[in-house]
């Protein structure tokens, strides 16, 4: 079973990284960005009897190594939710 | 008193720790390393700087999770001490030992400078031989010391008084052109409820020969060990 965890800082606190990337991104000339924030993207596969089981794991995952409860929010997307995502090149 | 200094892969300031204890206090000392769960014949476990386990995912993420980690539960609730520097410290929020987690520098750099460090509270073991309000200079040496916690963690802190030490000038006074590297209020470290467990991003054992350019960081080595006179001034060993 696939699944894909998304972090990300909580909102309120400040993404200093995001922000240096959003200047980088105005001195080439995009100057339309009004927000920008940077995050992780972690994919795990493990067995799991059901889906419900491996969210449950991952969640479980999430609370105790994977986030940072004091700094991050996180998502879980389930395989069937990535199979139709194709990487753009 | 008997010295554990922890050594995960990527640990980096270990052996100035044990240098310091060994060779400037002349205390017994030990390394522990990550794997070991036994802490039962020391006193105090000295969580020291570096890169654990490369820093992945979060600096200290993984360490906070580790055998010996596990294991320093135990030894904080029967009352050991625990000093954790820099990715020690790191690693005592990210094992929820101490409330509130470390960010990447405001400034993005990575900070490597001597920084002026106000004692703001001088009941706690570490710090029982300071005045309040004394200067001392200690260097940083770190890329992630901007500290973060939640306004209700930040009030309980404030009303236990557990912020030991701030960034300020020479003269003590908590400034934001003091502070190298973003952190909540100009915190630099902070203490457990019990006072048994120190966390704070300088590194002590960096600032504990005259010729490092400052002995401030035996201070709380000296505090620890009770072995400080009233006027500040060292006891000869």
């Amino acid at each position: 079973m696939k699944v894909r965890v998304l972090v990300r800082l909580k909102p309120g606190i400040l993404d200093v990284q995001g922000a240096a990337v959003k200047r980088a991104l105005a001195g080439l000339g995009f100057a339309e960005v009004t927000d920008l924030r940077v995050g992780k993207v972690i994919d795990v596969e493990l067995g799991a009897a059901t889906a419900e089981d491996g969210r449950a794991r991952v969640g479980e995952m999430c609370q105790r190594l994977l986030a940072n409860p004091v700094l991050e929010d996180y998502t879980i997307e389930m395989a069937d939710d990535l199979a139709p995502r194709r990487a753009v090149r | 008193m008997r010295f554990g200094v922890v050594v995960f892969p990527g640990t980096w300031s270990d052996c100035d720790f044990h240098y310091v204890i060994s060779e400037v206090l002349h205390e017994p000392v030990k390394y522990v390393w990550h794997r070991d769960r036994d802490l039962d014949d020391l006193d105090c476990v000295i969580l020291p700087g570096g890169f654990s386990y490369g820093d992945y995912l979060r600096a200290g993420a993984v360490a906070g999770r580790s055998p010996v980690v596990e294991a320093l539960r135990d030894f904080v609730a029967r009352g050991g001490y625990v000093l954790g520097s820099c990715n020690g410290f790191q690693i005592l929020c990210e094992a929820g030992l101490l409330p509130g987690a470390l960010l990447r520098n405001e400034c993005l750099q990575y900070r490597c400078q001597s920084t002026h460090l106000v004692v703001e509270n001088v009941e706690t073991p570490f710090t029982r031989g300071l005045r309040p309000g004394q200067v001392l200079t200690m260097p940083i040496s770190h890329g992630e010391g901007k500290y973060h916690a939640d306004p209700e963690t930040l009030r309980l802190l404030k009303d236990q008084r557990r912020i030991v030490f701030r960034y300020a000038d020479a003269e003590g006074r908590v400034t934001r052109a003091a502070n190298p590297n973003g952190s909540l209020e100009n915190i630099a470290g902070l203490v457990n409820p019990e006072g048994t467990v120190l966390g704070l991003m300088p590194h002590p054992e960096r600032a504990a020969e005259a010729a490092l350019g400052s002995t401030d960081g035996l201070l709380l080595f000296q505090s620890l060990l009770g072995s400080l006179v009233e006027d500040g001034s060292f006891l000869k060993r």
